[in-house]
């Protein structure tokens, strides 16, 4: 191996490794704050990049009909609810659900698609996936908000497994790839930088900017610190741990799609790609401790490069090598915990 | 009706039922019973245990594919000549790498909190997918064919019909060793895994070697079905050993009810049954092929896990009618054989315990600063303080519970601070919790025969194979004794959720009575007790000094403490103001202003 191709590969890596961070940022946010391991993250990713891949292609994407199918089991339950507990009906929020789902499927079926300027099909299809967040929670997480997180944790891989079935009936088989951002290749010195490589860097760090203005600076994102804390004593607090769960799965789904929608340009996407990539979002987590956010950003960048290399000297042993990244860390975790812990139920 | 007349019955039909079903029926019971023993595996881990694993479909992979590989390769490497490509050393085979899998990932991820296992179990499946993929030796991804059948004594088992009699044979001799096992000392301390492992620990119980032989044993199961596997189809491939297999053994478990053997079964079968009718039915609705089931199977589940927890068997139980019931759940106790082995308590006014300028600080806070205490064989001491005096950090220091920042905790001579609790316990120390600690679905025989773990020897083998059946009976007389003392004795196959709570804390006391200790520390017992009750504490824990017991209480109840105790030690913002017989006390101005706040 020369420089130039450890620069390739380093370069491969740091771009992979940026999206792994993003999800395992995401899959922290989801754990502190709701106790679920968000399996089902990779499903996000996946349906973002493949709803843009079908809007650049002109079709409209069959994705929408599952908001709409979500949203009359949602109604129904909601409406249930209200008639046997005698839980408010909240009708506005309804109202207002219908109209944005009558937009999405709207501009999905009457825009022309195809010749739409990027950054439209872009917000397009995360305006699509994104609801599909806390409609996910509403219908699958919310009933067992109080269950044991080994119930959760089953639940997660429930969702997923439906999910991915779904994906297999909504986009079909095959995979797809979607145009880069821009075409443009930056030379500096020996290294060719992708420009795809960059809008990647950059949105991974305009994401954390973002994270860190939510949560540090309003209300919104202090609610959900507070839970993540201490759900009891933030649901005393006034703060619903309902609320709480539907807005970061609107945010888990919102920056999943993304994260999907920047490597779809340059891997190929099948329905079913979703649980590995966020499987390597679980190590950079797991790395972290199922705590700590940069830590598990700078394991899930570790991932990416590995995983580069490894492709490279060893590429039919990569997801092995990738997996088994977590052994040190389990290691080094078991030595050093004497204490008996009981699981928090 | 007796369970040994329902499980002969069952086995029966089974044995009957290949004469009659047709072929395709017969193959179908066989995919069953493989998944069936998985699943049973998964009961003893996630139902019992509590921990949950979606790694087993690869630990069936490498029992399928270590006979594959023994048995059709004909180049052996020199080390494996000696088996001469049998299958049943191919079965040996695969149990030991299995094991020796089941102790790498158990032992990386079994000290860990509830989510480290799934996720590294996932991780583990999907590594040793791709490994099986890969591998050239192994076939890559077409696989292994032409793997023989397996025979006993050359008869070879070379049929449908007649893998048929093996796979269900071992399945039934793997749900007697499952349930001998549950119903044994090793398997209460494993099914104190859920919800009840600080509990364990301070009775003695090694937890993580609890769950290390949970782990291995349904590894081992796992192991079998793969052996079973390879020789019912002759040929392998990667595919149903990868994660999505593994999530479907998890969800056959779920969807029968993962908390007891037969539930396993009944979902082993239902989702067997359902998924190959799923298979032909869906293409047909939607036009083309692919796994459509799943989304059938995943929303079933999440349907079930917030309506049904406890999955489908424990509702069809419901149904059944009285007669048919298993009736004879507990086990019978006879005349005990021997007494269980007893240490002899030190002689009165012997020094059990001493803390020594023991400190313990949070940071900032010092919870306890410089404490002073001594207890004596035959000597009720009562440690007492207003609310957040630091009488619960103390008591976790003595226990062993919490390590003390500074100073020295000594019992019976010996220096126990940093020590694990079990290790403590072994010394011959026992305790009760202010929150009581019990095991609600298991009897309340159960959860005090616990507190007796140490004074048993049987292992895991003597369990298995009941050869444990006279020392437990022992157990659990003494544990009835106990009961009886403490006054539970009518409440022996109560399920121990179900009773009040000031009975919860009489059930701990004889739980850490069993333990035959020679201090009995007791946090806040009078709590939550009405008077009559009260008083009958009062006269056992007379009784026990008698004897010889030494006895540490942290208590709020002035009454109970005043007329009981030979000592007490008064805390006030972590420091010792006072200390010395209850009528000094009583008199003591310090005393009195740390309770009244100013002279009285």
């Amino acid at each position: 191996m020369d420089l130039d191709i450890a620069l390739i590969l380093g370069q491969d890596g740091i771009t992979s490794g940026a999206i792994y961070a993003l999800l395992a940022l995401c899959i922290l946010l989801v754990f502190t704050v709701t106790r679920i391991l968000l399996i089902p993250l990779g499903e996000f990713s996946v349906f973002g990049a493949l709803t843009l891949a079908s809007i650049q292609a002109g079709t409209p994407s069959r994705i929408v009909w599952l908001l709409v199918v979500f949203f009359a089991f949602q109604l129904m339950l909601d409406l249930y609810a209200g008639f046997r507990n005698k839980t408010p009906f909240h009708l506005r929020s309804h109202i207002l659900w219908a109209i944005y789902i009558g937009l999405v499927v709207g501009a999905m079926y009457f825009l022309p698609l195809a010749s739409l300027p990027m950054l439209i099909q872009v917000l397009l299809a995360l305006a699509v996936i994104t609801p599909l967040g806390p409609q996910i929670y509403r219908l699958f997480f919310q009933p067992l908000v109080a269950a044991k997180s080994l119930v959760l944790l089953i639940v997660s891989i429930a969702v997923h497994v439906a999910l991915v079935g779904i994906g297999l009936l909504v986009f079909g088989p095959d995979g797809a790839q979607t145009q880069p951002f821009s075409e443009a290749v930056y030379q500096w010195g020996n290294l060719a930088v992708n420009s795809q490589t960059l809008y990647i860097i950059a949105a991974f760090f305009s994401m954390i900017l973002v994270l860190w203005y939510f949560f540090g600076k309003t209300l919104y994102g202090k609610a959900l610190r507070a839970t993540a804390v201490n759900r009891v004593g933030a649901q005393l607090m006034g703060i619903s741990p309902i609320f709480a769960g539907k807005i970061t799965f609107a945010m888990a789904a919102f920056m999943g799609a993304f994260a999907g929608i920047l490597i779809a340009p340059i891997t190929t996407l099948y329905y079913d790609s979703g649980f590995i990539i966020s499987l390597k979002g679980f190590v950079g987590a797991i790395i972290g401790g199922l705590a700590s956010f940069p830590v598990a950003a700078a394991g899930s960048v570790a991932v990416g490069i590995i995983e580069a290399f490894s492709m490279f000297w060893a590429s039919d042993y990569k997801e092995i090598i990738v997996f088994t990244l977590i052994i040190p860390f389990l290691l080094w975790k078991s030595l050093t915990s004497r204490h008996i812990e009981e699981d928090h139920e | 009706m007796k369970s040994k007349y329902l499980f002969v019955g069952f086995a029966a039909l089974m044995a009957l039922s290949p004469l009659i079903l047709p072929a395709y029926q017969v193959t179908l019971l066989n995919y069953i019973g493989l998944n069936a023993l998985v699943v049973l595996g998964l009961v003893l881990l996630t139902g019992v245990g509590g921990m949950t694993s979606f790694g087993q479909a690869a630990l069936v992979g490498i029992g399928a594919y270590s006979t594959a590989y023994l048995t059709v390769t004909e180049q052996l490497p020199q080390f494996l000549m000696w088996t001469g490509g049998s299958p049943w050393a191919g079965l040996l085979l695969g149990i030991v790498l299995t094991v020796i899998s089941a102790f790498l990932v158990g032992g990386l991820t079994l000290k860990l909190s509830g989510h480290y296992l799934p996720l590294g179990t996932i991780a583990w499946g999907i590594s040793l997918y791709y490994f099986f993929s890969t591998i050239e030796s192994l076939g890559g991804h077409s696989g292994i064919s032409n793997i023989p059948s397996i025979s006993i004594a050359s008869y070879a088992l070379d049929t449908s019909n007649k893998m048929f009699y093996l796979i269900w044979l071992i399945l039934f001799v793997a749900i007697i060793l499952t349930k001998n096992i549950l119903n044994s000392r090793e398997g209460r301390a494993i099914r104190a895994l859920k919800g009840g492992q600080v509990m364990a620990e301070s009775m003695g119980v090694n937890t993580f070697r609890s769950k290390m032989v949970v782990f291995v044993i349904s590894s081992v199961f796992a192991s079998i079905s793969g052996w079973l596997y390879a020789h019912n189809q002759s040929f392998i491939n990667p595919t149903p050993f990868g994660l999505q297999m593994g999530i479907d053994y998890l969800f056959m478990a779920l969807l029968g009810g993962v908390g007891s053997i037969w539930g396993a079964i009944f979902g082993a079968g239902i989702f067997t049954m359902l998924r190959q009718w799923l298979q032909d039915l869906m293409p047909v609705i939607f036009g083309n092929d692919g796994q459509y089931e799943t989304i059938v199977f995943g929303l079933m589940i999440v349907l079930l896990m917030q309506k049904a927890p406890s999955g489908l068997w424990p509702m069809l139980v419901k149904l059944v009618p009285p007669r048919f019931k298993a009736n004879d759940l507990h086990t019978e106790l006879t005349e005990p054989t021997q007494a269980l082995p007893a240490g002899d308590l030190p002689p009165k006014g012997t020094l059990i315990l001493e803390a020594k300028n023991v400190t313990k600080k949070f940071g900032g806070l010092v919870a306890n600063n410089n404490m002073n205490l001594k207890i004596h064989a035959g000597e009720i001491l009562a440690l007492i303080g207003p609310n957040g005096a630091g009488k619960s950090t103390m008591f976790n220091q003595l226990s062993g519970v919490d390590v003390p920042t500074s100073g020295e905790v000594i019992f019976l001579g010996e220096k126990i601070n940093g020590m694990l609790s079990r290790e403590i316990a072994k010394k011959g120390l026992s305790r009760t919790f202010q929150h009581v600690k019990i095991l609600p679905e298991m009897t309340v025989l159960e959860n005090v025969v616990i507190g007796a773990h140490l004074r048993g020897k049987k292992g895991v083998w003597a369990s298995l194979f009941r050869l444990d059946r006279e020392e437990e009976n022992n157990l659990l007389n003494e544990a009835k004794f106990q009961l009886e003392r403490v006054g539970l004795g009518d409440y022996l196959y109560t399920e121990a959720g179900n009773l009040a709570l000031g009975q919860q804390r009489i059930l701990e006391i004889a739980r850490a009575l069993c333990a035959h200790p020679s201090l009995l520390l007791l946090d806040e017992p009078a709590a939550g007790l009405r008077l009559k009750e009260k008083q009958a504490l009062a006269e056992l824990l007379m009784k026990l000094k008698a004897e010889g017991m030494a006895t540490l209480l942290v208590e709020h109840d002035m009454d109970f403490v005043m007329n009981l105790v030979d000592h007490v030690v008064v805390m006030e913002f972590g420091e010792k103001i006072a200390e010395g017989l209850p009528e000094d006390i009583q008199k003591n101005e310090a005393v009195l202003e740390a309770y009244l706040g100013g002279a009285a």
